[in-house]
């Protein structure tokens, strides 16, 4: 009984979203409940994930194919709060588009399942199945829109590359099976033999997988046109929450079962994190779609996280989940301003029609301005901080050339976001844009910003949430 | 008195009257707003008289320094001033008000976000000038870009756009090495806390790469050749009041950042590196000039004398000669006013003739006599004529040339006569000769507010002409120190 004390909140989740599912089904018009019921449910398994497993700092269970440890347990309240919050502010832009349905707040319900049972992983079958779980979820919302073609196309599009990706990824765990003769991670860990290069290949192919699905260059192609296709708060979901937990499995995978490998993987993470950073910032300036151009910047900033996970210690770790956060926090200010332009139920997303938006909504686009300076990585703002600990923990390994290429790409992209500034501060003014917005729109902008703003005053707490996370004994 | 921060509130009370306008924004009263502005700026030039008066100058120890945990086991917050430092900061708290009180003219509309914009940016570079911690200095130093970019971009004229990404691109590429070389440090001593790393010095292996980084990003920003390109586009576009500050604060942070960390953490690279310095300030000082010389645009011609005078400044700092050093600092605050009041003289023509253009205007001074008079007084101060503080800082910088290197300081002394002749020439063509564009005529002279900000700075450049040793006194303990540590690490290799 101990055992599933530890796993209440997935078990607590599942028979939720069961349960919401048959109320769905049964209760007609039930969209309004089905989402606030959610709302509730992802703020309770925050709870309970919190109340039961926060101070614990590793405990195996289920014949320690599933780790409780704090590094989980803190991944999993960003997912959910992440989650809630999301959920929260789309449902205004549901209704505009008549998708306003019961299966939206249950399919995100089930990726997080998903997402959570990858983040407690510690054996590869049941990594696998969290995977897939999310991914499906996936794969449906990002059609919702079923009734324009860009976003089937964008479904269609995730679900084929996804599922190829999926494929290597399982080859690369059988081969991790055949060599070991487990899947279980610490078992790997102790039966690693570094001559056989079949393991290496192994890794190589798990790596892919995961670099597919957090959108690391070179296995990014998919994201542009996803991000672009699929309903705007899809996009915020995508950008956000499953790079949370496939950032966790990054980091259990490679310092769980292969830290011993570490000069076999250190080399392909540098790799994946150069040519993402150099990618996201480059292919960025030519966009002319927000949300497009939000694919790229968030592609840049996957390559700044794995810069951290390349580092090889506890303090790349630390500092690569630092970034995610605050990476999370500045997404979600920027897609609360992607859906505060509307007008006439119509949501616009190109990136002229940020024109003037300085002298019709001075505090809104005074937001986003913080927003992207801090994205930029400009200090004193969040993004300069995340950008900091990362760095720091890459030049602690004196991998200079990492930092140096990453630090210019900043450069780099910082062109594309001042041209955004550009365009909000300096070009001529256009229509207004309504400004009855929701509640929670208003919330997830305000606090986001302030926080970004204000992060300088008190940068330690943020330090103090990470330390615990000691991977490497 | 001891305990009392107040070098926070310096850099705090601008921020807070910059809040209070925001919140205050919707009254839409232009007046109130500029008097909200001035009144914090003038209480903090205050304040920093008050620093002066209780500073001790005696000793080259920091002062008034406070130290606060900020990210814990990694970065204190730390700051603090000494005699170098110290008049930097008078020289922001004393132009920023200037600056307020000139938007008066040019700034027609989003007055109180201009003002704001101002009021962060004198946070920020007070910050630079007091911080003791790496950290700290990059985190000020670089977020003084925000406010800049949005001064040119919002305010600036017909290509603020290109300016302005052109100024924050090339200064961020600068500073993004100082930061991996910051963080190097960290790693290699345990500490960025500036006094620490000055006292136990770096190890000699790594110093050149490390000064090289710092370079990069000073030299950007000072700006020195070849990549003082950013600097004409940034001022010709800027507003009046955001050239001001460009070129009054904003180059000297790159000086001080050179005395400062340059000489005080990597003696042993600063010494291989010095032929590289003079080589550069050489042709900087030669070459910009000349290029002056041949300007059509009087707003363009003044940025490029400074970068002429940036040159002499960079050459008197690579001297470590007493002289030359005090003589880069009295010719960073010297240019501080004088560049600031020639940005304003400029401003008072353009404003009411719009144009730039020298040939524009020409026999103006029957027209605007008071204007004539003060404009002529700032042009020989900017050629260093004797009794203005732009001579004592020449002359001490070429003192201590002539005593490192003489073959450098006979070239230098020449750049001192192209200085004359372009800004004789500036004067010549604008002020004397025949009144030809009888548009001329409807120009008024100086109003109150213009004539008390232009009496305000030549004060100032004539009392340090005259009088220096109230800045070489501030200056002297700390300079004096800062050498004889540099010869003694460099004599004991650390």
């Amino acid at each position: 009984m101990e055992n599933l004390q530890l796993v209440l909140p997935e078990i607590f989740l599942s028979l939720s979203i069961m349960f919401l599912l048959i109320l769905g089904v049964f209760k007609k018009n039930s969209a309004r409940i089905v989402q606030s019921l959610s709302l509730v449910v992802l703020i309770v398994t925050a709870v309970i994930t919190f109340n039961e497993t926060i101070g614990i700092s590793e405990i195996k269970l289920f014949n320690n194919s599933i780790i409780i440890d704090y590094l989980s347990s803190l991944m999993k309240i960003i997912t959910l709060l992440a989650a809630f919050l999301v959920l929260n502010i789309s449902s205004n832009y549901l209704k505009t588009f008549q998708i306003f349905k019961i299966e939206y707040p249950i399919l995100i319900l089930s990726s997080v399942l998903g997402m959570m049972v990858m983040i407690n992983s510690n054996d590869l079958i049941v990594f696998y199945m969290g995977l897939e779980l999310q991914s499906l979820a996936l794969y449906v919302l990002a059609t919702f829109n079923r009734d324009q073609i860009k976003s089937s196309e964008a479904g269609l599009k995730y679900f084929v590359l996804s599922a190829l990706s999926s494929g290597l990824l399982l080859y690369g765990c059988s081969l991790i099976y055949g060599f070991t003769g487990s899947t279980n991670f610490n078992v790997i860990a102790s039966q690693l033999n570094s001559d056989e290069y079949a393991l290496t290949f192994g890794i190589v192919f798990i790596l892919v997988g995961l670099a597919f699905k957090i959108s690391a260059v070179p296995f990014h192609m998919w994201a542009p046109d996803v991000y672009e296709g699929s309903p705007t708060s899809v996009t915020l979901f995508f950008t956000m929450v499953p790079k949370i937990a496939a950032l966790t499995v990054f980091i259990r995978f490679l310092y769980v079962p292969f830290l011993n490998l570490i000069d076999q993987w250190q080399m392909i993470l540098i790799f994946l994190s150069i040519a993402s950073m150099l990618f996201g910032a480059i292919a960025a300036i030519g966009q002319t779609n927000l949300k497009r151009l939000v694919a790229y910047s968030s592609i840049g900033h996957v390559g700044y996280a794995l810069a951290g996970v390349a580092a090889g210690t506890n303090d790349g770790v630390q500092s690569s989940v630092i970034y995610i956060t605050i990476y999370v926090l500045m997404n979600l200010g920027l897609f609360s301003c992607l859906l505060m332009l509307k007008r006439d139920n119509q949501y616009f997303e190109k990136i002229e029609d940020l024109s003037g938006l300085s002298k019709n909504h001075p505090m809104l686009s005074l937001s986003l301005l913080i927003i992207l300076f801090s994205l930029a990585g400009i200090p004193p703002l969040a993004g300069f901080f995340a950008k900091f600990y990362v760095f720091k923990a890459v030049i602690e390994q004196s991998m200079y050339f990492l930092a140096i290429v990453g630090l210019l790409s900043t450069v780099v992209a910082a062109f594309y976001y001042l041209r955004l500034i550009k365009i909000m501060y300096f070009d001529e003014q256009k229509e207004k844009y309504d400004t009855d917005h929701s509640f929670w729109l208003k919330f997830s902008l305000t606090a986001s910003t302030l926080l970004i703003l204000i992060y300088f005053i008190f940068p330690s707490q943020l330090i103090e949430m990470v330390s615990r996370i000691n991977l490497i004994q | 008195m001891t305990n009392f921060p107040i070098l926070s509130l310096l850099i705090l009370l601008p921020s807070i009257g910059a809040l209070f306008l925001f919140f205050t924004k919707s009254s839409q009263n232009n007046i109130t707003t500029k008097y909200v502005a001035l009144f914090t700026s003038v209480v903090t030039f205050l304040i920093s008289i008050y620093l002066w008066i209780f500073f001790d100058q005696s000793t080259s120890e920091f002062q008034f320094v406070e130290e606060r945990i900020w990210i814990e086991n990694l970065i204190n917050y730390k700051v603090g001033v000494d005699g170098i430092s110290i008049l930097f900061i008078l020289l922001t708290t004393f132009i920023t008000p200037l600056c307020i009180i000139s938007v008066n003219n040019s700034i027609k509309e989003r007055l109180s976000e201009f003002l704001i914009a101002v009021l962060i940016m004198e946070s920020f570079m007070i910050g630079v000038f007091c911080s003791l911690d790496l950290v700290v200095f990059y985190l000020f130093f670089e977020a003084g870009l925000i406010p800049m970019f949005l001064i040119i971009g919002i305010w600036g004229g017909a290509r603020r756009v290109y300016s302005a990404f052109k100024f924050f691109l090339y200064t961020l590429l600068g500073s993004v090495l100082m930061l991996v070389a910051i963080i190097t440090i960290y790693w290699l001593n345990g500490t960025t806390d500036f006094i620490e790393l000055y006292n136990s010095g770096i190890d000699t292996k790594y110093q050149n790469l490390l000064w090289l980084a710092f370079f990069s990003s000073f030299a950007v920003k000072t700006p020195m050749w070849p990549v003082h390109t950013w600097l004409p586009d940034a001022h010709v576009e800027a507003p009046t009041a955001g050239s001001v500050l460009l070129a009054a604060i904003l180059l000297k942070m790159a000086g001080y950042g050179f005395i400062r960390f340059s000489l005080g953490l990597f003696p042993a690279a600063s010494e291989i590196f010095t032929p590289l310095i003079y080589t550069l300030s050489v042709i900087a000082i030669i070459f910009t000039s000349f290029i002056a010389l041949m300007q059509e645009d009087m707003k363009k011609l003044i940025a490029y004398s400074s970068v002429a005078h940036m040159g002499y400044v960079t050459l008197g700092i690579f001297t470590i000669q007493q002289q030359g050093i005090e003589g880069s600092i009295i010719q960073m605050i010297s240019h501080g006013l004088v560049s600031a009041a020639l940005f304003l003289c400029v401003g008072v023509v353009y404003d009411r003739m719009h144009s730039r253009l020298i040939n524009t205007y020409g026999g103006i001074v029957n027209i605007i006599p008071k204007y004539s008079i003060l404009f002529m007084l700032f042009t020989l101060a900017a050629l260093g004529l004797p009794g203005t503080s732009g001579f004592v800082g020449e002359f001490l910088i070429l003192m201590g040339a002539f005593k490192d290197n003489f073959l450098v300081a006979v070239i230098a002394s020449l750049g001192v006569i192209i200085g004359a002749a372009y800004m004789l020439w500036l004067y010549k063509r604008v002020v004397f000769g025949k009144l030809i564009n009888t548009d001329l005529k409807q120009m008024f002279d100086l109003n109150r507010s213009e004539l008390f900000i232009l009496s305000c700075l030549a004060v100032p450049t004539l009392f340090f002409g005259f009088y220096p040793d109230p800045l070489i006194n501030t200056i002297e303990v700390s300079i004096s120190d800062l050498i004889d540590q540099y010869n003694f690490k460099l004599a004991s290799k650390i």
